[in-house]
């Protein structure tokens, strides 16, 4: 696998925040994760559950519900605005104040016309949806209390809203309420204790369903007012319903970390007399379950554990397929940690700081396998406090390590870093060029000159960087009338070359010395999550959400034989199976043959040299390689090359040649 | 001489009631069980054996309620018949002839004449394969039908009938195999497979153990190893069957039954706790909880009034309406192993052996029913696997039956061994005994062996105990002293005896309680109780002396014992070996109300008989083999073995005491027969001679000294000169008449015969006191019998 010098970095102490609510589009297959920082993560379920998108959070915005209407997404908190989301630009579009204190839910008619929002002072506001901007319409008929939870009847005359205590239905033509369904309290003690119902579904046969703080899952009659059955579900809460599509099945998620699943049966079989029977249990939460989604085939749920969880419903899908896996999606699906490779520091990125590191140094020459003694320890050498409200929703650290930038949603900070052996110092850049105003991805050229980043209508600001001034030298555009963001930037490291790629899965390349494009890599389906340039052969390696591989020649302006052998071998089942896309790629200097890659679980070096492996041979064979004699080994082995236990790999440590690929891992590693 | 062939064992009593999940009837008035070879039916009310429905030749493997008439009952069983009863009157209606073993039924209402039973499957040889076939049961007349009408309808089911239930109105039908659940629909003729992974995440085992169907909807509920409930629905669709999970129980879910109405849901396991779950509100749950032993069958009246609950102690719970326990039906418990031997309580004549851990049982044999359980250890019994639990393992009855002592012993480490005596002494006003002395510790290591002085009520009881520490202790009921008058006499240690650091094995006292024979390896030593002083050593070598046993009535003067090689009747008045002979004997008993004894010995090849039946049945199978190998007499001694396994099981135990008197019948039929067939036909030329030649033939060491015989002789021979048989019958021993007459049917019996008369010594006696005033009363006894025999003799003589 070659020499690695590795450094242990288990000090990036990343905390991912509590999931509060989601939104699932059904038409574009898009899911809004509201975290509790105030974050909203817009993942892509048709591409292997990939992490588009992140609008970073705001102190002070705790979105409690979301809301997709079309391609439109709208957020309401309890600082009692209204929030339509830019989706191209990462950032609230604009804030509507509700006028009725805390906003504890919104929801959209089915015809995407209005927007109801509960209110804390007891109302319903009925917001119009135009095509810019939302406008308060009227008051649904005041109710004493707060109203907690809506439900639309499909047929958007009629309206279900959980309050303390009860249930009401609202003619939504006339504004008044209809139906007053009061909801039994929890025994014993909680029985002075005012239930709240968190959760209402509307079914289009005039069910209304309910979830409640005694823990109770409730089936009224919403034409009647009248409760229908009581399924006592857990002890504690029920937070959160959600039905699927056919109205055949609602899952209820408890505070005991559990999603109870109850669908519509016939008891009998072939009678048209259904029942909701409560089937399945699942566990995959250790504490509340704050968001659900009921997709066709799976069910989605996330809360104070920080995990996205997506638990395919086996009667839905293939048996023993790719998609009949569970997934856990716990670490964002980019990179928080950027590194100077000459100076030896790292960058991470936290929501509301950063914090810059000095690596520890060895002396030691060390047969494979062992642990270096530490000369000096690991440092942390600037906890930097970013300014203002907004969080951190990019930064980058120049590999001379002297330059560090950071980006919220309305500014860009740049600092100089001077670092001697004993004392840091950083001085801010004060005149920044205007054109750096919002951008979504930073990045250094390989020299330290330049700063890259990305801007609105995937454009790309060239800057340059100087110890007296910095201007920004031009933008960079291309032409396929994409607005979607950039999400990946990657210099060649003779800076000749820039690749941009965006989230409509369009990879641009940029030629920095005639200031143009140079070419586009032929669009795949699915988006890319790992771009880098070949340093010596100037061949653009991407990797996928689905995990498919490619390396496209910038000199030949297609792909290179190896990309197509690939392609039409296939990669092994098990490669694809992965459930974590790869985050970074990079190249071993020593070896131009091998291509390293890593995702939050797995460093892979894939050997160019040797022969790609057949679905029959098994994938991960380190472990049984090592135990080969060296004839059979060399048979045996094939380009892929991986390790997934880290506290092996990090042990296997030799002279170095190459520090910088090491740190790439920093940010499994610190939860390894 | 009694052949093999000729003895027929009759399983009496004592199996098992809960082998299969009982049935209540449709009124719920009877409650019918297979039990061993009968269907036994019980009064639900009264909880006594109403009914036994005797037929089948072999384990009855399932009962049923016809659907169509709730008189009649379906039972069938490994004998290959299925037969067909009306129960309140005990008849036998119909045998329908199936031809191979059945090890459960099934019907439905919805299918008229057809019933369901699972047999091995013939497809493939393999022993644990079962199929599912459907009998079209013949509708004629005829007492015995043979049914050619077979159609397989499953194959790969589970021999275990919880396995199998029908669905609402016997439109499909639910079977559980392993971790599969298969439901196979009648009228499409098809079946779904549901397969569960064998072990979950958590470690848990998926593996089904029982079913139950809805009577309503279509829900088939599932119980499983790891103590979930599962509770299938939408199974007629192959792909979208959903199920949802119950889950109370911690172990294994063994039954599960839903209510006639569909309303709740039943199920029990290992806790002995029923669950009522609450259909479609499943977290509403009811339990009966302390039922006893883990629940192993659920059964559920007609009517849903009465639920009742199998036991795996052999217990039957009738229950009211869930909430309430209306009696108990309890049979034989059979514990792990019988560690006490097999006791006979003087007092209420019931069988005492271990029962529930840390119980003695008390079951009667005559109404094979058990009497009452008594705690002896007196702690709560906590169910798990590995805990050390107190053990009795000692059990003594004194001759009244008014003390009983029991030891109880827990072993930890094979060094550390907790040992507990306890006496119990009966109390006449609750009717049962009450803990009177516990002895921690009365002995340093293990005791091997109790002994209660028989001969008690006139003395104060006297108990002896010994040990592998090396002692034997004699206990006696000391009056307390007086300034503690409140309370009553307790147990205390009299005397530590030993004998030359030799281990003591067994003890025994006589019948009268005045000597103690305890073994100590190869010796015997005899000790008086009264003096505690060792009067005779007896040896008999090789081999360590196993069991010992006085002899009784006529023949107290004589000690039996065994060792691994040798049965050895010592004479205590020479201190001598009277005869000894070859044989192992693994048991020596000796008959309480007779001069028998019995000697059980072990043989080889006895194993083939005992179990060549299917695996599933195997452990009911090994049924009690009594044959008699020889009838050794000696000196009026009946030594008979049996054929038995080693292991003392408690099958073959049931049937053990009956088996004294019927070997005490045997033996005297035995003797009678070859010995009455001559004398009746036979001259009386031969008989005199015969008897010349009886006391010429008789073994000399079994005649009395010769000088005894000699003057009796000829004492004899003066007296009979005027002497008749009209005038002996007038004679002045008027108390003897009713012995002569008894003589006079048993005078011929061969040899040694004359020994198993009763007889009490006349007191009053006026020639054989005069004759022999220092005799002791056997001598005197013995001196009788050889006058009779001179009297008859010298009358024949003086015709002839």
């Amino acid at each position: 696998m070659g020499e690695f010098k590795v450094h242990r970095v288990r000090f990036f102490d990343y905390m991912p925040s509590a999931i509060r609510a989601m939104a699932f589009n059904s038409h574009t297959e898009r899911l809004a994760v509201a975290r509790a920082d105030g974050a909203v993560e817009i993942f892509n379920f048709a591409d292997n559950y990939f992490q588009e998108k992140v609008i970073p959070g705001r102190d002070g915005r705790a979105v409690e519900a979301l809301c997709w209407v079309g391609r439109r997404l709208f957020s309401a908190g309890l600082d009692g605005e209204l929030t339509e989301y830019d989706l191209e630009n990462l950032r609230p579009k604009y804030s509507i104040e509700a006028y009725g204190g805390p906003v504890w839910t919104i929801s959209g008619n089915s015809q995407g016309t209005l927007l109801a929002a509960g209110c804390e002072d007891g109302t319903v506001k009925m917001f119009e949806i135009l095509d810019e901007r939302i406008q308060f319409q009227r008051n649904l008929d005041r109710q004493k209390g707060r109203i907690i939870s809506l439900a639309w009847h499909p047929s958007g005359t009629k309206m279900a809203a959980g309050m303390m205590d009860m249930i009401r239905i609202f003619d939504t033509e006339t504004g008044s309420a209809t139906h007053r369904m009061l909801v039994e309290r929890g025994a014993g003690a909680s029985k002075s204790k005012e239930v709240v119902v968190w959760s209402v579904a509307f079914l289009s046969d005039h069910t209304v369903i309910s979830g409640d703080s005694a823990g109770k899952f409730q089936i009224w009659d919403g034409s009647t007012g009248t409760l229908i059955r009581s399924h006592p579900v857990t002890k504690w809460d029920v937070l959160v319903l959600s039905v699927s599509q056919d109205e055949s099945s609602v899952i209820a998620g408890t505070s005991e970390g559990t999603v109870v699943q109850f669908q519509f049966i016939a008891s009998t079989a072939g009678q048209e007399d259904k029942h909701w029977f409560r089937t399945r249990t699942f566990k995959n939460h250790s504490h509340d379950v704050r968001a659900l989604v009921h997709t066709d085939t799976a069910v989605v749920s996330g809360g104070m554990d920080t995990q996205l969880v997506v638990r395919p419903l086996l009667d839905k899908v293939e048996k023993n397929t790719q998609e009949s896996a569970l997934r856990k999606i716990a670490f964002p699906h980019r990179n928080l940690v950027s590194c100077a490779k000459k100076a030896g520091l790292l960058l991470f990125q936290f929501p509301d700081h950063l914090e810059l590191w000095r690596l520890g140094e060895s002396d030691g020459n060390g047969a494979p396998g062992e642990i270096l003694p530490v000369k000096r320890k690991p440092e942390k050498l600037i906890q930097l406090k970013r300014k203002g409200e907004d969080h951190i929703c990019c930064s980058a650290l120049s590999p001379c390590g002297s330059w560090l930038a950071y980006s919220t949603v309305s500014s860009v900070r740049l600092y100089r870093l001077t670092l001697s052996s004993n004392s840091v110092s950083i001085q801010k850049v004060s005149k920044l060029p205007k054109e750096l105003r919002s951008v979504h991805q930073l990045c250094f050229s390989l020299d330290s000159s330049r700063l890259f980043a990305s801007s609105s209508l995937s454009s790309v600001v060239v800057v340059a960087l100087d110890q007296t001034e910095c201007r920004c030298l031009h933008t960079l555009k291309h032409k396929s009338g994409s607005k979607q963001p950039i999400h990946i930037l990657c210099p060649s490291e003779d800076g000749r070359w820039l690749a941009a790629a965006n989230t409509d899965c369009e990879i641009h390349v940029f030629d920095l010395h005639k200031k143009k494009l140079h070419c586009s890599v032929p669009a795949y389906s699915s988006c890319p999550t790992a771009v880098s340039i070949h340093p010596a052969s100037c061949s653009l390696v991407s990797v996928h959400a689905d995990q498919q591989i490619f390396e496209f020649s910038l000199k030949q302006k297609e792909y290179t034989e190896w990309s197509r052998q690939l392609q039409r071998q296939g990669l092994h089942p098990l490669w694809l199976q992965r459930d974590t896309p790869v985050t970074r790629v990079t190249f071993n200097p020593t070896n131009p043959a091998h291509i390293v890659l890593h995702d939050a679980f797995m460093f892979c070096i894939i050997d160019q040299s040797l022969p790609l492996p057949k679905a029959e041979t098994k994938l991960y064979n380190q472990m049984v390689l090592r135990s080969f004699p060296q004839p059979q080994r060399s048979r045996e082995s094939h380009a892929f090359k991986i390790c997934k236990n880290f506290q092996c790999t990090l042990c296997e440590k030799k002279q170095g040649k190459q520090p910088h690929t090491n740190v790439k891992m920093k940010a499994t590693q610190a939860w390894s | 001489m009694v052949e093999e062939a000729e003895i027929r064992v009759v399983r009496q009593g004592g199996s098992k009631i809960t082998f299969r999940e009982p049935v209540i009837s449709s009124d719920s008035r009877f409650l019918l069980c297979a039990s061993g070879h009968t269907v036994k039916v019980f009064s639900t009310v009264t909880e006594e054996c109403v009914q036994e429905l005797r037929g089948h030749t072999d384990l009855v493997t399932g009962v049923l309620l016809r659907p169509s008439n709730h008189l009649q009952v379906y039972s069938c069983s490994a004998d290959g018949t299925v037969r067909l009863w009306d129960f309140t009157d005990g008849i036998l209606i119909r045998t329908y002839v199936i031809g191979y073993p059945i090890f459960s039924i099934f019907a439905s209402a919805s299918h008229d004449g057809v019933v369901f039973i699972v047999t091995a499957s013939q497809r493939d040889n393999r022993s644990d394969a079962f199929q599912l076939v459907a009998v079209h049961l013949p509708a004629c007349a005829d007492q015995l039908v043979e049914t050619t009408e077979l159609s397989a309808v499953l194959g790969d089911v589970s021999a275990n009938p919880a396995a199998i239930a029908f669905g609402r109105a016997g439109e499909y039908l639910a079977s559980a195999n392993g971790s599969q659940l298969e439901v196979y629909f009648f009228k499409k003729k098809k079946s779904h497979r549901f397969s569960l992974k064998e072990e979950n995440r958590n470690g848990g085992r998926n593996t089904l153990t029982c079913v139950a169907c809805h009577p309503t909807d279509d829900c088939v509920a599932t119980g499983h190893e790891d103590g979930k409930i599962r509770l299938w629905r939408n199974f007629s669709h192959r792909k979208e069957y959903t199920y949802s999970t119950l889950h109370w129980h911690h172990g294994a879910v063994a039954s599960l039954r839903f209510t006639p109405e569909g309303s709740n849901l039943l199920s029990g396991g290992l806790e002995s706790v029923l669950v009522q779950w609450r259909y479609e509100q499943e977290s509403q749950r009811n339990f009966l909880p302390r039922l006893g032993a883990a629940i192993t069958h659920i059964a559920v009246s007609p009517d849903g009034s009465r639920f009742c609950t199998s036991h795996s102690d052999n217990k039957i719970t009738i229950i009211q309406s869930c909430v309430k326990v209306s009696s108990i039906i309890q049979g034989l418990v059979t514990g792990d192993e019988v560690q006490t031997d097999l006791m006979v309580d003087p007092r209420s004549k019931a069988l005492v052996l271990n029962g529930k851990p840390g119980h003695l049982q008390f079951y009667s044999l005559q109404r094979d029913k058990l009497l009452f359980n008594l705690d002896i250890v007196q702690q709560e019994f906590i169910h798990q696997s590995g805990l050390d639990q107190y053990q009795v393992v000692r059990v003594a009855f004194d001759g009244s039956g008014s003390w009983l002592a029991t030891v109880e012993e827990r072993k930890q480490k094979a060094a550390e061994v907790e040992v507990n005596l306890k006496l119990w002494a009966f109390d006449d006003h609750t009717q049962s005994f009450v803990l009177n002395t516990t002895i921690a510790a009365p002995h340093e290591a293990r005791i091997s062996a109790l002994c209660f002085d028989p001969a008690a009520g006139s003395r104060t009881a006297v108990l002896v105990s010994s040990s592998a520490d090396g002692h034997f202790k004699a206990w006696r009921l000391a009056a307390p002293p007086a300034h503690t008058d409140d309370e009553g006499a307790s147990w205390s240690c009299d005397f530590v005896g030993a004998y030359h650091g030799l281990v003591p094995g067994c003890c025994s006292f006589s019948a009268d309680g005045s000597l103690l024979a305890v073994s100590f390896q190869e010796v015997v030593t005899v000790w008086s109780p009264a003096s505690w002083e060792l009067l005779a050593t007896l040896s008999q070598p090789p081999g360590d002396v196993r069991n010992l046993c006085f002899g009784r009535l006529s023949c107290s003067k004589y000690l039996l014992g065994t060792t691994t090689k040798l049965l050895c009747c010592w004479n205590l008045l020479t201190c001598s070996l009277e005869w000894s002979t070859s044989m192992e004997v693994s048991l020596l008993l000796a008959d309480p109300l007779s001069e028998n004894m019995a000697a059980f010995c072990h043989q080889d090849g006895s194993a083939d008989r005992t179990s060549e039946r299917s695996a599933f049945l195997q452990r009911r199978s090994c049924d009690p083999l009594m044959v008699p190998l020889s009838a050794a007499l000696s000196d009026g001694r009946c030594v008979a073995s049996r054929r038995r396994p080693d292991a003392l099981v408690i099958d073959d135990a049931v049937a053990m005491t009956p088996f004294y008197l019927l070997l005490g019948k045997h033996q005297r039929s035995g003797a009678e027969a070859p010995a009455g067939g001559p004398s009746s036909g036979t001259p009386a030329l031969p008989q005199s001679s015969a008897a010349v030649r009886e006391l010429l033939q008789t073994p000399a060491h079994v005649l009395p000294a010769a000088s005894f015989l000699c003057s009796a002789f000829l004492e004899s021979l003066l007296i009979s000169v005027t002497d008749d048989r009209s005038v002996e019958e007038t004679g002045p021993a008027d108390q003897e008449m009713e012995s002569e007459k008894e003589e006079e049917e048993g005078s011929d019996e061969e040899t040694g015969a004359g020994g198993t008369r009763p007889e009490e010594a006349p007191s009053g006696g006026a020639q054989t006191e005069g004759a022999a005033p220092g005799l002791t009363r056997t001598q005197v006894r013995e001196l009788r019998r050889v006058r009779k025999l001179d009297h008859s003799w010298l009358a024949h003589l003086l015709d002839s």
